[in-house]
């Protein structure tokens, strides 16, 4: 595995953030009219400033730094062209409180999706013990919550943590760096192959409006070991509650990672989440990204290859209805030859709901051999929904094949006639319409009683026509 | 009482008229061959029974075993017996052949009152009716119709109809696009098939299909009409002389035939 530290970045330590955030320049263009970042900032300040290891603290100023020159993104910057964050800067911004009363077990049971095996249950942000299992300490599987690794000085940490994710150009991501609180350290020992899922779950509570929770995962699969994480987002409230999520991952050379992601947050909720791998020579990852609920969720999906042969699959799932956005944002970096990657993402949407997806392929110059392919597709169940798509491919080496394709489409009626001229019923036809459009990508999960889920929900979605 | 009765019939699209006035008999365990040039309204027949909603009917009306089949979904009328094979039997990714027909039998075994069949017994069922169609099993595991030849889908709305056993079965150009193996193997499947208590449409541009599913009743179709009616031979005469014979004949015999 290449050493992810980059002694190039910029570690100017920066003494007095709060003072030099207020005074700093934001992004230009026309200010928001809610909260500006001097406003975000003020309101988290530093939770652990006393207990956090020094080279934490640093990161933790420089990433400072860094969300201060890029201030939040407006309608000019081309990333966010189509995701405009203004309801959410309208949000009192403020730190998540530890939940007034512990959950049961039976509450949390609709999102555990009958697993068995290592859980980590975080409710607004804080781990809950009580309603986690996790490993014996010493085994092939480390699964752990961030605090405690931290107060452990699990050496990962200080060897990975912000090195995977890239936070000079992504400022909810600095803002994580920042601000996390806790989260997850789940690391697989090398040639180890962990044959139970890691749940990690997140559960919002709090009936505030704007509680927010920086949740911050590090999962490190070690040389030729073998894993599954699912990683699912819910609410147990209906307050518009703002989660900002960064997940890193690290897979050794030949690892193999199979990382689910699911968000079904409530509809007022704010969902902002960043997945960045590294890959080892020979590794593969494959991600899959579900999304169903928030009122806004942004997706940031992110590889890089850093040894040959390595491969993923990027798959994605978005569900989305009334006035929701889901908002996908890939980006592989071919940055070594002989990799592969494919890329899925299927959206349905109905009603008045915003699909967007832009997937940058980066294939460098000496990364000869490269097989890419990344395809969207996109199907309307109603006049009003909206999708952008764009691909974005960037191309230095000569002898690779990159192939890309984006289809937004409704309802095939013919087809639909067909299966009623048969003998099935209206509701019924549509059904199994939208359930096959959505099928490549659901059956790539590997977990049965998520892809069970999915294929309920998606048979709900048929009736969603006009609203 | 007549299994199909089609009376006065009159049909179009966004307003364009196709079918002007047309009437049309079926009785139990007839073969009736509808032929006729291109564009005479063949086609658009056969969608109208199968009830295809951009088609407005302007006048007329169609009774299938005494019902009102005009105000029937598709879906009603496939339950009730109807069945359509397509011209261009239509692909439909993601969703599973034998999946899809389970689901379509079921529906119409609900409809009259049977009970569902189990997986088990229903892949007993195709593995029976497949071999009358000579259909390769494996197609039945891929979506339904993705990927198949031109012979191989019109095989398969054969196939269809063997397992939902309709009562009145529409074909509409089944013999187009296959070569002489395919189109005798879908005509000994549609042969097989017949019933006392049965009736076939066949609808062709062509007398060949006619060799091997052998018609009652012959009706030439030209621009929404039925210009004449009469026996098997006629579709010989229509093979040798063309459609312009019967175009330019006029006061034709028009109707039912029965």
């Amino acid at each position: 595995m290449t050493s992810t530290l980059d002694p190039s970045k910029d570690q100017a330590p920066l003494r007095t953030a709060r003072p030099a955030a207020l005074s700093a320049p934001l992004n230009a263009g026309p200010p928001h009219p809610g909260l500006s970042l001097a406003d975000v900032l003020a309101a988290f300040g530093h939770g652990d400033a006393d207990s956090a290891p020094a080279w934490l603290k640093q990161k933790r100023q420089t990433a400072l730094a860094r969300a201060v020159k890029l201030g939040f993104p407006t309608a000019q910057d081309e990333e966010w062209r189509f995701t405009r964050i203004a309801p959410l800067l309208h949000l009192p911004l403020h730190p998540a409180r530890p939940p007034a009363r512990r959950l049961t077990a039976g509450e949390i049971a609709p999102f555990a999706f009958g697993l068995e095996g290592c859980r980590l249950v975080f409710v607004d942000g804080h781990f809950c013990a009580e309603l986690s299992s996790l490993p014996a300490a010493g085994g092939d599987l480390q699964a752990v919550s961030l605090r405690a690794a931290l107060a452990g000085n699990a050496p990962e940490l200080e060897r990975y943590l912000t090195d995977i994710a890239d936070e000079e150009t992504m400022v909810f991501t600095a803002l994580n760096t920042a601000f996390f609180r806790d989260g997850a350290l789940i690391c697989a020992a090398p040639g180890k192959v962990i044959a139970q899922p890691v749940h990690l779950l997140f559960i919002a509570t709090a009936g505030e409006a704007g509680a927010t929770a920086h949740v911050r995962n590090l999962i490190v699969a070690g040389a030729r070991s073998e894993m599954k994480v699912l990683e699912t987002y819910a609410s147990l409230s209906d307050a518009p509650h703002f989660t900002n999520t960064v997940t890193e991952l690290v897979l050794g050379a030949e690892a193999r990672l199979d990382h689910c992601k699911i968000q079904e947050e409530n509809q007022r909720a704010f969902h902002v989440a960043d997945v960045q791998a590294q890959q080892g020579r020979g590794s593969h990852w494959t991600s899959h990204s579900v999304s169903t609920g928030a009122r806004l969720a942004r997706h940031q999906i992110q590889t890089i290859f850093r040894g040959r042969n390595a491969g993923c699959i990027l798959n994605g799932l978005y569900l989305v209805r009334g006035e929701q956005l889901a908002d996908h944002h890939t980006v592989v970096d071919h940055a070594q030859p002989r990799c592969e990657s494919h890329e899925f993402y299927h959206g349905v949407l109905s009603g008045r709901a915003h699909g967007v997806f832009n997937g940058k392929i980066f294939v460098r110059q000496d990364a000869q051999k490269t097989n890419a392919k990344q395809t969207n597709r996109n199907l309307l169940l109603s006049d009003d929904a909206v999708v952008n798509t764009k691909p974005q491919l960037e191309i230095f080496a000569d002898d690779v094949k990159c192939t890309h394709g984006a289809t937004v489409g409704q309802m095939d009626e013919e087809a639909v006639f067909y299966l009623r001229s048969r003998g099935i019923g209206l509701e019924h036809a549509r059904q199994i319409m939208v359930r096959a459009f959505a099928s490549g990508v659901v059956d790539r999960i590997p977990l049965e009683p998520v892809r069970a889920r999915l294929n309920l929900m998606l048979t709900e979605r048929f009736r969603d026509k006009g609203a | 009482m007549e299994l199909l009765d089609i009376r006065n019939l009159s049909a179009g699209v966004e307003g364009r008229p196709i079918l002007k006035n047309l009437s049309l008999s079926l009785q139990a365990g007839e073969v009736h061959a509808i032929m006729g040039p291109n564009g005479s309204g063949k086609s658009t027949l056969a969608q109208i029974l199968a009830g295809r909603a951009e088609y407005q009917v302007t006048a007329g009306s169609v009774l299938f075993q005494g019902a009102d089949l005009l105000a029937m979904k598709p879906e009603e009328r496939a339950r009730a017996g109807v069945f359509l094979a397509f011209q261009y039997p239509v692909e439909i990714p993601g969703v599973n052949s034998t999946y899809f027909l389970r689901a379509a039998l079921n529906e119409c075994r609900k409809s009259r009152g049977q009970a569902e069949l189990a997986p088990v017994q229903f892949l007993k069922l195709v593995k029976e009716k497949s071999k009358i169609l000579q259909l390769d099993p494996a197609l039945l595991n891929r979506p339904v119709n993705e990927g198949f030849s031109g012979g191989e889908k019109k095989r398969n709305e054969i196939f269809q109809m063997a397992v939902l056993e309709p009562t009145l079965a529409i074909l509409d150009e089944t013999d187009s696009g296959l070569d002489i193996d395919a189109l005798k193997a879908v005509a000994a499947g549609v042969n097989k098939l017949r019933r006392p208590e049965n009736a076939t449409l066949v609808i062709t541009h062509y007398q060949r299909l006619l060799n091997y599913i052998v018609p009652d009743f012959v009706h030439v179709l030209v621009d929404g009409r039925i210009v004449r009616s009469g026996g098997k031979e006629l579709a010989f005469t229509l093979e040798e002389r063309g459609y312009d014979w019967v175009s330019q004949e006029t006061a034709a015999p028009a109707g039912a035939t029965t």
